[in-house]
């Protein structure tokens, strides 16, 4: 039995291709055009009022990347608590896989239960607007926390700490470590979460400092913050680079399963490991000698900020546009910065002086 | 003949599904209005796309595990050919081409190399994925154009366009299932290949055709996908072709070919989604809403079979018949 090939379906699809190229069509050039002439939309403090009171019983809602992610489930925890305070109404809810498309299922349903707020850690910076713009929409205001989405998609971006200091510090504690001299790497969650990637910008823009002449950055590899997979990277990576001196891990999962690889392993002790981990996760690497320090922002007063954040904007108190200020309880005050970014403040340095004093 | 329209799967979980949309009508808030319904309609496009064609496949006795993968290979060209300044009319039908050529692979080497089908398409699952991924790396593209990204989720009344779309191919698919003599030997190679091709169907064009059809069904759902959600990736629709498997089991079609209706995959498709989204504006957990999908895939596979298994079990005259 012969099956013959279908030449012409496919000369017929193949001359349909080349018709519609000929005869032009919308190409991106053409979108990025129509783009820059349309008005900038950017939020203007009219409308703004910072004496109004924060309105009571708020629904708001946190929307991290994924639930059951300890570092979310702490983040959110501080901003359900910050609800309490102000006499709102706050819940996580969430997909368990970290993927944008069930992220936008969540944020259309939070639109049907007419929260006040959404609070949302964006899986993909863009994915997520079409919903957000719906959302906002039908007047429910949108805080973008952890990983920010396009600007159109919410009110306001709060920002663990600025995404420069956290590349450099993290460069400089590695450095301190290897006395500035070998070869190090990063193990980063996925290729493109927003925030991890603009993290490691900072540090290779940081890593051209002459004082780091000797220090070669050789790879990023991605672990997709699942915790196998960057088991198996963190072994991948000392495969490949057995004269590794460090590895800098921007995200809670990586260094956590960075750490346990390394505890386990001959190389514990001299490749170096540092990044963004919890004091709870770590504590034992700390204590073991696995990592000498490693840095975080508090990812409870980061949801916390973000809560008071989002009663601000749902009160309004504040509209986004710069210069705006609000008081976010045990916080005190903050100032929105440009682009509708809120910071929440420099990193803290965690090592074994200091590891106990946190439970988190 | 009447009992018999009565014990059918099919009428079985079209009850179910009557049921759980009353349930969520009066127990979920806000589930019964126009704007979640035309979510939650919007919401199943991509999989009730892939669950016409896996219909077919599935009661011809193949499997094609494929199909999320070459959506995201289909989303990654896309992407690349978009950011290469192609405009987007000759990108589309680009696409589809990728997915044909993606099912042709398929269906090469299903009939060529006398392959089976579970085996290949879980080698291209991850050959798909891999050259997406090749194409596009971690990148996000996303400045489509407005006007397409705006028709995939524009709606007539509560009506998604979308929907129209699915429910246009529905038609059309079963139609060739249920009314033509292509259907007809869809299901004879399904439920006995041997003795369809002595008969004269034509067994490896047949099949091939299938996976063409497949992959080509596997971009469209692609170009829905990347602009409803403004996003060509590499992992666009990771994950999807389970939820696809998942409805066309549940919508009654044998794992093991030859039975199977459209109507009950669509009825599936829309009981799968409702759950889903009842489920999720209940504030119900993400955990418990994947335990009680499992739980309704494993009741599907298992009853319709049950049956089969008692009679297996007692000896007929049936017996000494291969089962394979």
């Amino acid at each position: 039995m012969t099956t013959r090939t279908p030449w012409r379906p496919v000369a017929l699809l193949a001359g349909l291709v080349l018709l519609t190229g000929a005869c032009g069509g919308t190409t991106k050039s053409d979108v990025q055009q129509q783009q820059s002439s349309a008005p900038a939309a950017g939020a203007s403090s009219a409308g703004a009022n910072p004496n109004a009171p924060i309105k009571q019983g708020l629904k708001i809602a946190f929307l991290p990347k994924q639930v059951n992610n300890p570092y979310f489930t702490i983040a959110d925890k501080g901003g359900v608590d910050a609800a309490k305070e102000f006499g709102g109404e706050g819940k996580e809810v969430g997909p368990s896989d970290a993927s944008a498309s069930s992220q936008v299922s969540y944020i259309n349903t939070l639109i049907q239960q007419k929260q006040d707020a959404i609070v949302i850690s964006a899986n993909d910076p863009n994915a997520v607007v079409p919903a957000l713009k719906q959302a906002r929409a039908a007047g429910i205001k949108v805080v973008s926390y952890d990983s920010d989405t396009a600007q159109e998609g919410r009110d306001v971006f709060v920002n663990q700490a600025s995404a420069e200091d956290l590349g450099r510090t993290e460069v400089q504690l590695l450095a301190k470590q290897i006395g500035n001299k070998g070869k190090i790497a990063v193990l980063s969650a996925t290729p493109n979460a927003t925030n991890q990637n603009t993290w490691i910008e900072f540090m290779k823009d940081e890593l051209k400092k002459p004082e780091y002449q000797d220090m070669e950055l050789v790879k990023v590899a991605y672990g997709n913050d699942d915790d196998q997979k960057s088991f198996t990277e963190t072994q991948g990576l000392l495969r490949s680079y057995p004269d590794l001196a460090g590895i800098i891990s921007p995200t809670t999962v990586g260094i956590a399963a960075a750490a346990r690889y390394l505890s386990d392993s001959p190389y514990k002790g001299k490749v170096k490991l540092t990044g963004l981990g919890t004091p709870n996760q770590l504590r034992k690497f700390v204590k073991d000698g696995t990592i000498e320090a490693f840095e975080l922002w508090n990812p409870a007063d980061l949801g916390y900020l973000a809560s008071y954040a989002a009663a601000a904007l749902a009160s309004g108190q504040i509209t986004g546009g710069e210069g705006e200020t609000f008081k976010a309880g045990r916080l005190g005050d903050h100032t929105v910065g440009a682009k509708g970014e809120v910071l929440l403040g420099k990193p803290t340095v965690f090592d074994k002086s200091n590891i106990d004093d946190f439970d988190f | 003949m009447r009992a018999d329209v009565l014990r059918r799967w099919e009428t079985l979980i079209v009850v179910l599904l009557a049921g759980v949309a009353v349930w969520a009508s009066l127990a979920v808030d806000n589930f019964a209005n126009a704007s979640n319904v035309s979510f939650l309609l919007l919401d199943t496009t991509e999989i009730a796309l892939m669950a016409l064609t896996m219909t077919l496949v599935v009661v011809a006795a193949e499997i094609d595990l494929s199909v999320a993968s070459t959506l995201g290979l289909s989303c990654a060209v896309l992407g690349t050919l978009w950011d290469a300044g192609l405009p987007i009319e000759a990108i589309m039908p680009i696409c589809l081409l990728v997915g044909a050529a993606c099912g042709a692979v398929n269906g090469l080497l299903v009939t060529r190399l006398g392959l089976p089908s579970l085996a290949v398409t879980i080698g291209t699952f991850a050959l798909f994925r891999g050259l997406a991924y090749v194409l596009l790396g971690g990148e996000a593209v996303a400045d489509l154009p407005p006007a397409y990204t705006s028709l995939a989720t524009a709606s007539i009344g509560p009506v998604p366009l979308a929907t129209l779309l699915v429910v246009a191919l529905a038609v059309v698919a079963g139609l060739v299932l249920h009314a033509t003599g292509l259907g007809r030997s869809i299901v004879a190679l399904g439920s006995n290949v041997e003795a369809a091709y002595f008969s004269g169907v034509r067994v490896k064009r047949i099949k091939l055709w299938l996976f063409v059809a497949s992959g080509v069904m596997a971009s469209l759902a692609s170009l829905v996908y990347t602009f409803r959600y403004a996003s060509a990736r590499a992992d666009n629709g990771m994950g999807l072709e389970l939820a696809v498997v998942a409805a066309v089991l549940l919508g009654g079609v044998s794992i093991f070919g030859g039975t199977g209706t459209l109507p009950g995959v669509l009825v599936a498709v829309l009981l799968l989604g409702v759950v889903r989204n009842a489920l999720i504006l209940a504030d119900v957990r993400n955990e418990v809403l994947n335990f009680v999908t499992g739980l309704l895939l494993v009741a599907s596979v298992l009853a319709p079979n049950l049956g089969a298994v008692r009679r297996r079990r007692t000896p007929s005259p049936a017996e000494g018949k291969s089962v394979t």
